[in-house]
């Protein structure tokens, strides 16, 4: 899989999910969970909003001198015994991941929860290439069992019921027992852990790399971020090139906000952090470590109006508020990347060609931009994507027409009034006890669903005028 | 106090009677309400679309219409949201930023005019009813108004007001929204509408026209004896 999910409309994507009763049951009340974790969570702090600035601050800093903490990560990482390569493209970062494989001889991959490997498509690459992968994260390996992809960013198998799991379990592992969490979780255990001994190479993502140590850190509540990092010799992160903080001071505080924004934890029940090679006199680390540094159009944002958008650190509390993503499910967004955050990202990163409907996928609540623990306007850069939308000509005829019609009706106050006296009865036709129920035109999309009032009987401005009058009498 | 009615185009034409009650309210609570008749519409149909320039147009009209303006007084968290966020569009505007910082500076949504510039809380209403508030988006997220309409509803004589399950969930309206991805606005409204109904409320009051047409279409729709009404009309009531 790469960032582009689907091949089909937009359209028939929210049909389909909007028709998936049981996945809008899951992410309905995991949504409710996950909010109340995180609002618990941030109320335990106390000054949620002071963290909140605090967190925007370091990753504007972070990504206003991003050029300065990759080179001082890269150095470091080298002083460590590792190996930097910066990929520009997803195919450069998979064309080096394969050649270090294969110049290790390996077979057998295992690998953690990565969202950026999704993007990239790491595992097709690995898999043409005859390269056995093991996703370990258990939603992840749910996932890759049942060839299907993630539809969340935290919790990729949220739209999948244990009964579904225990199937594709029975399927193609020739699970044999019930449905019961405890029993699938304990396979899933048994199976992976095989895996875990019989790899050669680990490869996980990166929650936060810090610059001044070369230590890249991932946060993980299953523990198999440690079991891939601890167990096969040769090593490969792959991180997204603004996963970076300066120092772990900084890695503190994102850590914080991360894990309480996104599940409403104070901390993973784990935190890795791996450095490097094994050295002279060290007891443990890989014998071969490499980090792949990604940048697959990421550098493009900065220095624009979207850069904001790169300080996410992929906690999904903007996912979990977002009233549209719990109706439509993951998979309809089409991208790697769901929610708000993926309609700001998978445009900018893939372009607007198949992209097109997600800066639209949003009532502009803005539920996202106060979840947010960074202060991504997530909102605004919607708006700002539709100006783009317009700026390049690329929305309807009908639409430019009306909004130019717009602008000519609000900024004549004459022509205004008039209108506004004439909507009663131009709609009268319509309209049947103070009610229309199948409007005209583009009314359709509203009175499909509901009621649209018949305008007011006695407009306002002559009740204030003829009331004025009978004041000054 | 002078204070110059900013109306909203959705009122103007879709409920006057909220016009109505706010011009009624204000001069209540000992303000002196005047109509800028040369208002029109916020812009926010076409900016909230894309349509940057298209939006600019409107804006200029309205802070044309309000120029002479104290006070800005408007029935509506959206609306004036957006009038708020005016100074960010026109910033560097050699001709039009000053005129926008100030519009922005004076205006003020009904409730929030009420609790945090007049210092009112109570504005002697009484009103016998169940009712449900829908704190809507615009009101809560983008203009920063929670507490104001609560507050005064608390104080409503006679009335019995009951929490809204995920109030603070949108009701699906979204502007353009509505009528551009009706299958999922019409999800949303559907579960707004259940939400309500939970609640056993005879009332569902709000401070934006546009949400409560949108909330109280579905509920007529879905045959719901629940009446819609806007904060100023329960306020009103004396």
């Amino acid at each position: 899989m790469s960032l582009k999910i689907s091949s089909g409309s937009f359209e028939n994507r929210v049909q389909r999910g909007v028709e998936n009763d049981f996945m809008r049951q899951a992410v309905s009340s995991a949504q409710g969970r996950f909010k109340s974790g995180r609002l618990n969570a941030a109320a335990e702090l106390g000054n949620w909003e002071d963290w909140r600035t605090l967190g925007e601050e370091i990753r504007t800093h972070t990504l206003e001198n991003i050029d300065y903490y990759l080179q001082q990560l890269s150095e470091q990482v080298f002083k460590r015994g590792g190996h930097v390569f910066f990929a520009e493209t997803a195919e450069e970062a998979n064309e080096y991941i394969k050649d270090v494989i294969k110049k290790k001889n390996g077979k057998k991959v295992v690998k953690s929860k990565s969202m950026v490997t999704e993007e990239i498509g790491l595992n097709k690459a690995l898999q043409e290439a005859g390269v056995e992968v093991v996703e370990t994260d258990l939603g992840e390996w749910i996932l890759q069992l049942d060839d299907d992809v993630p539809s969340h960013i935290v919790t990729p198998a949220l739209h999948k019921n244990k009964e579904q799991i225990r199937e594709t379990f029975a399927e193609k592992k020739g699970y044999d027992k019930s449905d019961k969490p405890e029993e699938l979780a304990l396979f899933a255990r048994e199976q992976l852990r095989k895996d875990f001994l019989s790899a050669d190479i680990g490869i996980t993502g990166c929650n936060f790399a810090i610059a001044e140590s070369g230590a890249v850190t991932l946060v993980t509540n299953e523990g198999n971020a440690r079991l891939v990092t601890s167990l096969p010799d040769t090593q490969i992160t792959v991180m997204g090139m603004e996963r970076i903080v300066p120092t772990w001071e900084e890695m503190e505080v994102l850590v914080s906000l991360l894990t309480r924004a996104a599940v409403g934890q104070k901390l993973t029940s784990y935190i890795t952090a791996i450095t490097g090679t094994r050295l002279e006199g060290e007891v443990d680390g890989p014998e071969e470590y490499h980090l792949v540094v990604v940048d697959n159009g990421r550098s493009k944002i900065l220095g624009t109006e979207f850069q904001s958008a790169l300080h996410c650190i992929r906690c999904a509390a903007c996912i979990n508020v977002c009233p549209v993503y719990r109706h439509v499910g993951g998979h309809a967004y089409g991208s790697i990347y769901p929610g708000p955050i993926g309609a700001v990202i998978t445009p900018l990163l893939d372009g607007y060609e198949d992209h097109k409907e997600l800066p639209y996928a949003s009532t502009l609540c803005a539920a996202c931009t106060e979840a947010c623990p960074v202060k991504i306007p997530l909102h605004e850069l919607l708006i700002r994507h539709r100006q783009i939308i317009v700026e390049e000509n690329k929305t309807s005829k009908i639409e430019k027409l009306a909004m130019k019609g717009f602008a000519k009706w609000a900024s004549t106050p004459a022509a205004y009034k008039i209108s506004a006296k004439m909507a009663r009865p131009a709609l009268k036709p319509w309209t049947k006890d103070e009610t229309i129920k199948n409007g005209p035109g583009p009314m359709k999309g509203w009175t499909d669903i509901r009621d649209f009032p018949a305008p007011s009987r006695q407009g306002f401005r002559d009740w204030f005028k003829d009331r004025d009058k009978g004041g000054d009498a | 106090m002078k204070v110059s009615l900013f109306i909203t185009c959705m009122c103007d034409i879709f409920a006057s009677n909220v016009g109505k009650d706010t011009v009624e309210i204000l001069e209540r609570v000992g303000c002196e309400v005047d109509f800028p008749e040369q208002q029109t519409c916020c812009g926010q149909p076409a900016y909230n679309s894309g349509y940057l320039e298209e939006s600019k147009k409107a804006m200029k009209q309205m802070m044309k219409a309000f120029k002479d303006s104290e006070y800005v007084v408007g029935p509506s968290g959206s609306c004036v949201g957006m009038l708020r966020e005016y100074p960010k569009i026109f910033a560097g505007d050699p001709k039009w930023e000053e005129e926008a910082n100030k519009l922005a500076a004076k205006t003020f949504e009904i409730t929030q005019f009420l609790v945090d510039v007049m210092g009112v809380v109570d504005v002697g209403s009484s009103f016998t009813g169940k009712i449900t508030y829908h704190p809507s988006c615009h009101m809560t997220r983008v203009l920063g108004v929670k507490e104001a309409p609560l507050k005064l509803l608390e104080n409503v004589k006679g009335v019995e007001l009951i929490k809204l399950p995920i109030g603070e969930d949108c009701c699906g309206f979204g502007g353009t929204f509505a009528v551009k991805s009706p299958v999922i606005s019409g999800e949303m409204v559907m579960e707004k509408s259940r939400h309500v109904t939970e609640t056993g409320a005879e009332y569902l009051v709000g401070g934006d026209m546009a949400c409560l047409m949108n909330i109280g279409g579905r509920m007529t729709r879905e045959g719901k004896n629940i009446k819609v009404a806007h904060i100023t009309e329960i306020l009103n009531q004396h």
